[in-house]
């Protein structure tokens, strides 16, 4: 599986221009799914299977696209101004490097900042891609850029750009591989344009009208120098995400979560995230509305270059996942 | 098959803009302009109707059978006041209706409620502001729309907005709310000129600086194929003072018709994007991208509608946008026409055959 989770996470794809991180899962999955469809936004929407005896219309969705920059200025010199695309943070780019989708790459810098202690906003960050001038630049408004960092692992632990939410990709896709028998008719969305605001969620949904939803992505830990308490940690499996930033989780689908891993032997962490929200939210608000989840992956540092997850977590949540929707659903 | 006779802009287009751009609009009440655009479009259209929300929906049916189904969507609202109370003796407190940056309205006319009624909205004179009071922007709860005494017809809830009057000044235009009274305009002509390839759904929004709500409306009840927004979109490009480079212009005047590659709100479909970018390349109309970033139209709305719509807008820029006085230049104007009618002769079902 780190190979499939290389592939993802290395490949560039900021909201809006997900086609090729859209074309390395369809390659992969071609064969699994019944019946595959692209739809207005690029959302890839995969169907496997159909309902039987007590089974559901159930959709589950992971977002393909990543946070990324896109360029808004090109001045005489050749430096290229930008802006974002989702929730990038200034401390985080500095001295970074992006790769561009033409295949252009560079690296972020700033300005001198107006006093030491403040952070640089933006305006004053710019990207030097080695050009001399405008003319030679190849780079022009509206190109896109992603983080350009390469995947690694430390001990156990997998470290790369785009974990949020390639990694989701990448467990749903194993899920689909191990599936062996399932009595719902089951959609794997591979969801567009959710750092801007769950966009393709929102439309896929509606689309396929489930019955119920879950959404798999990641989330942030408390295990780390003093940050933000959460109960949250690497290495101690999926959470079931009981509430975030936009969502409160069906209450039936959580104890549904919890249900199947203790049944099934795995362990689990309950999931309060003050801030930050997932393709639930959109779903759940569909039409006359939709019970929904979330399996959260542990992730350390997200939203920047390095964001790191634990492979034996990831690994269980392949588990979790195909335990979930093998059986039947009692929501009781 | 006839020729193609593409709309241009000549001075019946020109008072045609005059007469919108001077009607008073303010979001929630677009009555002044619905009725001048059922006045001109209702000869023209075959379907013409006023839905729930006040949206004008028009269409215009395409020469053949299975023809791609395009919404054009412009807004017919501009940004405004709303009166709250009335403070007596012809004064009264008043909200903003859309984002309206408070500093620009000291000393301006204003038009106020059905019958238009004159007032200003009251400055200190400058001799008798104290020491560090020229500093600081007068908030909005100090302000009062002054009627003289005249606001007998005046009560709360009623809209008002800038008195400018249109004036073309040679190759510019000068007046209130052409954001968006020029994509109201430009609409009317596609109406009046359709293409006849595309089955064309004119949609005349309601509410959009309040929050795209007519689009979003709109948009479910058209269910097209793919739409565009056409819109008005801010032209930062005066020179910096200090001789460095004006790197945050976001459109430019004279550059053309701006097209959206990311806005706020909405990220282009990049097939449409290209196919109006060739669009203007081979039909040599001069045309810019706007920069990424900030604002919105009713693209933002529209293409999360139902199952998603692939959708992209495009803009004619103005100086001074949502303040008492837009300048856009004439040709920007007459390109951005040119560009919508070409990009939608040449368009048909194969630009959705490829994947976004």
């Amino acid at each position: 599986m780190k190979e499939l989770i290389k592939k993802l996470v290395e490949t560039v794809g900021p909201s809006g221009y997900e086609s090729a991180v859209r074309e390395l899962v369809q390659a992969e999955i071609g064969a699994l799914a019944d019946e595959m469809r692209v739809d207005a936004l690029g959302n890839l929407i995969a169907r496997k299977g159909a309902k039987a005896e007590g089974g559901m219309r159930v959709m589950l969705s992971a977002h393909m696209d990543e946070i990324g920059l896109i360029a808004t200025h090109v001045d005489e010199n050749g430096f290229v101004r930008f802006t974002t695309i989702g929730g990038v943070r200034p401390h985080t780019c500095i001295g970074g490097r992006v790769q561009f989708l033409n295949g252009a790459r560079g690296l972020i810098y700033m300005e001198k900042p107006e006093s030491p202690d403040r952070l640089p906003s933006f305006e004053q960050l710019y990207i030097d891609v080695g050009a001399t001038s405008r003319a030679n630049c190849p780079v022009k408004v509206g190109d896109i850029a992603a983080f350009d960092r390469p995947f690694v692992e430390l001990n156990g632990r997998l470290v790369s750009k785009a974990m949020d939410d390639r990694i989701s990709v990448a467990v749903m896709i194993e899920a689909l591989r191990a599936l062996k028998y399932s009595p719902h008719e089951l959609y794997f969305v591979f969801s567009t344009q959710e750092e801007v605001g769950l966009r393709g969620a929102t439309t896929s949904a509606y689309s396929i009208d489930p019955e119920i939803a879950l959404s798999v992505d990641v989330t942030r830990v408390g295990d780390t120098p003093k940050d933000i308490k959460m109960e949250v940690s690497l290495g101690k499996g999926p959470a079931v995400k009981v509430r975030d930033g936009g969502m409160l989780s069906d209450p039936r689908v959580v104890r549904w979560m919890v249900d199947t891993a203790e049944k099934a032997g795995i362990p689990y962490q309950l999931e309060v995230l003050e801030g930050g929200t997932t393709d639930a939210r959109a779903i759940q608000l569909t039409r006359a509305g939709v019970p929904v989840g979330c399996m959260s992956i542990p992730t350390r540092y997200i939203h920047s270059p390095s964001e790191m997850v634990d492979y034996n977590d990831v690994q269980q949540c392949v588990r979790l996942l195909v335990e979930l929707i093998s059986a039947p659903i009692q929501l009781g | 098959m006839s020729e193609l006779t593409p709309p241009t802009i000549g001075t019946a287009q020109i008072a045609l803009l005059e007469k919108l751009s001077n009607a008073c609009a303010v979001s929630g009440d677009e009555q002044q302009v619905r009725k001048i655009v059922m006045e001109e479009i209702k000869a023209h259209a075959e379907d013409v109707r006023v839905d729930a929300l006040g949206n004008v929906l028009a269409v215009r049916r395409a020469q053949s059978e299975g023809a791609l189904r395009v919404m054009l969507a412009a807004h017919m609202d501009e940004i405004g006041f709303m009166i709250v109370d009335d403070d007596k003796e012809g004064l009264f407190r008043f909200e903003l209706v859309g984002g309206i940056d408070v500093r620009v309205l000291p000393g301006k006319t204003v038009l106020v409620g059905k019958d238009n009624i004159p007032g200003v909205i009251g400055a200190k004179p400058i001799h008798l502001t104290e020491d560090g009071e020229t500093g600081r922007k007068i908030p909005l709860e100090s302000l009062r729309i002054d009627v003289g005494q005249n606001g007998a017809k005046i009560k709360p809830g009623d809209r008002a907005t800038f008195a400018t009057r249109f004036r073309q000044l040679g190759p510019s235009l000068v007046g209130k709310a052409l954001d968006n009274r020029l994509g109201v305009a430009t609409l009317i002509e596609l109406v009046k000129n359709p293409p006849p390839n595309v089955e064309l759904l004119a949609a005349f929004t309601v509410q959009e600086e309040i929050g795209l709500r007519g689009a979003r409306v709109a948009a479910y009840a058209c269910d097209p194929d793919l739409a565009i927004a056409i819109d008005s979109t801010p032209a930062f490009d005066l020179p910096a003072w200090d001789e460095s480079e004006n790197s945050a212009y976001n459109t430019r005047l004279g550059a053309g018709p701006a097209i959206y590659i990311a806005d706020a709100g909405t990220l282009s479909d990049p097939r449409l994007v290209r196919h109006l970018a060739r669009t203007a390349e081979s039909a040599a109309i001069p045309f810019q991208f706007r920069q990424p970033g900030g604002g919105g139209t009713d693209a933002g709305a529209i293409h999360k509608v139902r199952a998603g719509i692939p959708s992209v807008s495009v803009s004619v820029p103005g100086r001074y946008a949502h303040t008492a006085a837009i300048v856009a230049r004439l040709s920007d104007w007459q390109n951005t026409l040119a560009l919508v009618y070409q990009s939608l002769s040449n368009l048909d079902r194969s630009i959705l055959s490829v994947h976004r």
